[in-house]
């Protein structure tokens, strides 16, 4: 396990140099001169050569590089250009109420998939299953957008279930009264592309020897899908919720803005729009970097819950 | 004796080639017949549109503001509304604070119509926006901006990807290292989060900007594919006799192989359209996307959740519910083409 791990690691490091270095190009050359963009459309040449040397634009560009590298390794990106905050704190700040809406999303979600998907490969091929099929992929054809704008007005507006907006200080008032709204609408969003991935991962499993082997010593149907089936999908399963869940500290953005939580995902409409580029590259490249620690905890994961996965 | 007759006959005929097959599998296939009918109706409204046949006057004002849709009457226009519709009847010229109301009443008695205020209904068969103009024909001028991004987004994305795919499957060693590192560095960054920061990066908004902003972060996936069918294809023997009379590399790579793997490129692009339609609609719905002045579908919905408040739900009703049946339509098309083109289910 060790040498596979340190194996992993190893790899790591050319794609964490390579998110750094597309970043860098991205901002620092791509985008032009970040001192215009600060100086704003009334600025004199000294104000802007100040604001150069203050960024350290004037360097070469290797001297940059090298800057930008330390600011990532150090965790210090600065100040935000827009509040003056301090671009560490602003993405630890931000974290909290992101996961306060993504964790119960998350486990809903899956618990939902999961019983959904071994429901409807139990009668697969059935006009049940070729139904849903039908409905997931009109489901998802409803742009998250409306889902968004339909329910904050239909369920918070003019039925008062829900707050139309808002976040509180204590976790307790943001899980029970601010969550529940953005939580349902992102399980209206995410379920029916869920169900279909898993059900192709339970239909992939019930056509294997050893679902007719159990159906042959006589187990009932019921015991095959949600033992013997459901066993052996988990891997395929844990994966993907391993996978998509640094994509969706960014994916619920919508749901943030709209329903003004203060999360990473609004924080990063907020830089888009302000070009707010210290805030941008410090999110961009800690997500990517959490994708592929999330991609190495799911592969040792995989060797935990697979015996047949090889070590090595 | 049958048996050996069908044998005959089948060899009397020519082989059907992938493409055959593949047409054959999906005109057996009702629904995919269905949603193919759907989208090719998409099309051929958004072609109209573009040669300015159809909604070319979208931007006329033919209904009083906030013209509620026909089956609703003009009973439901609330008081707003119906002071809007009567405000045309209060001439400007009559304003005495209007220092130009005189050289106005000149200008208009000078148009060919004398100056008569457009005729404004006070329904129309979908509504009217705040402005007046027709749902119908500004959903369809919607709809053709987001269709087109999403079908150019999509064939540039598949374009690079194929081209890269090609290269890295193709030559092996170090021009695969360092493709692949470079997939590896793109797909570790999430994709939307990839989106805005392009968008942030590109500040110039614009269809063109999306549409390189959607090409560039896309090739991911169509690269990850066709990489694979290139280094399935390449050891082939077809590959080896073209080698043989002297094709180049490029030759091989793009005359003789590339045709065994446009089916994969071709699901790539139908799976990518739909995938684009919907982040050009919430690239524009933000404000990343289309300029002011461009009438997407996401320009529609962001126009549309204000409206919401005052009650005016049918441009939101009208943007959401075209957007529905043309990605339906699309994704059942596109599953439906990628089960009639996998050469497993041959």
């Amino acid at each position: 396990m060790l040498p596979f791990l340190l194996r992993r690691l190893w790899q790591m490091l050319p794609t964490m140099l390579g998110v750094v270095l597309l970043v860098f190009v991205l901002f620092n050359w791509v985008g032009g001169d970040p001192a215009y963009v600060l100086a704003g459309k009334m600025s004199s040449l000294d104000a802007i050569a100040g604001i150069r040397r203050q960024l350290g634009v004037d360097e070469p560009y290797h001297v940059q590089l090298l800057i930008f590298a330390k600011q990532v390794v150090t965790f210090d990106f600065g100040q935000s250009w827009a509040t003056g905050e301090s671009v560490g704190h602003i993405i630890s700040s931000r974290l909290g109420p992101s996961l306060t809406v993504l964790v119960p999303l998350t486990i809903l979600e899956t618990l939902i998939g999961i019983a959904l998907a071994l429901a409807v490969g139990f009668v697969r091929g059935s006009l049940t299953d070729r139904a849903v099929m039908v409905a997931c992929t009109a489901a998802m054809s409803v742009s998250i957008l409306v889902y968004i704008i339909a329910f904050q007005y239909g369920l918070a507006y003019r039925l008062g279930l829900f707050p139309v907006q808002g976040w509180g200080d204590s976790l307790g008032e943001n899980l029970l009264r601010y969550a529940p709204l953005p939580v349902l609408i992102g399980l209206a969003v995410s379920v029916a592309p869920t169900l279909r991935l898993y059900r192709s991962f339970v239909l992939d499993e019930a056509n294997q020897d050893y679902v007719r082997t159990a159906r042959a010593k006589g187990l009932p149907e019921r015991r095959v899908m949600w033992v013997h089936v459901l066993r052996n999908a988990a891997i395929p399963i844990i994966t993907h919720v391993m996978a998509s869940l640094p994509a969706l500290l960014i994916g619920a953005f919508l749901l943030e803005r709209f329903f003004g939580i203060p999360g990473i995902g609004r924080e990063v409409i907020l830089a888009v729009e302000r070009s707010d580029f210290p805030v941008i590259k410090a999110i961009t490249v800690y997500v990517a970097f959490a994708t592929m620690v999330f991609n190495l905890l799911t592969d040792l994961l995989y060797r935990a819950v697979d015996p047949r996965v090889q070590p090595g | 004796m049958s048996g050996l007759h069908a044998h005959l006959a089948h060899l009397a005929t020519t082989p059907a080639g992938l493409w055959t097959l593949a047409w054959r599998r999906l005109r057996a296939d009702r629904l995919a017949m269905a949603a193919l009918a759907v989208v090719a109706g998409w099309l051929v409204l958004i072609a109209l549109s573009g040669a300015g046949l159809v909604a070319a006057d979208w931007e006329r004002e033919a209904g009083v503001n906030y013209a509620p849709p026909s089956f609703l009457g003009a009973a439901v226009a609330d008081t707003a509304a119906a002071g809007a519709a009567a405000a045309p009847a209060v001439p400007a010229r009559a304003n005495p604070f209007d220092p130009l109301a005189g050289d106005l009443a000149v200008l208009r008695a000078a148009l060919p119509d004398g100056g008569a205020a457009p005729e404004r209904r006070p329904t129309l068969p979908f509504g009217a926006d705040k402005w007046g103009h027709d749902i119908v024909k500004k959903t369809v001028k919607g709809a053709e901006t987001s269709i087109v991004i999403g079908i150019v987004a999509a064939f540039l994305a598949v374009g690079l990807g194929t081209l890269l795919g090609a290269l890295s499957g193709y030559f092996g060693g170090i021009v695969d290292d360092l493709l692949t590192w470079l997939y590896s560095v793109f797909t570790s960054i999430p994709s939307i989060l990839m989106i805005l920061t392009v968008a942030a990066v590109l500040q110039a908004k614009g269809v063109a900007t999306i549409v390189l902003i959607l090409g560039l972060t896309g090739w991911t996936g169509p690269y990850r594919l066709i990489r694979a069918e290139y280094i399935r294809h390449k050891a082939r023997e077809y590959v080896m006799a073209a080698d043989a009379i002297g094709a180049s590399a490029w030759r091989r790579m793009f005359v003789h192989i590339f045709p065994n793997v446009s089916h994969v490129a071709l699901v790539q692009v139908s799976i990518l359209v739909v995938g684009f339609i919907k982040a050009e609609v919430i690239l524009s719905f933000l404000g990343f996307g289309v300029p002011a002045g461009v009438v997407s579908w996401g320009s529609m919905l962001n126009e549309a959740q204000n409206e919401l408040l005052l009650g005016k739900w049918w441009q939101l009703a009208a943007a959401a519910a075209a957007m529905a049946v043309l990605v339906t339509a699309f994704s059942l098309f596109a599953d439906a083409l990628r089960d009639a083109l996998d050469p497993k289910v041959k």
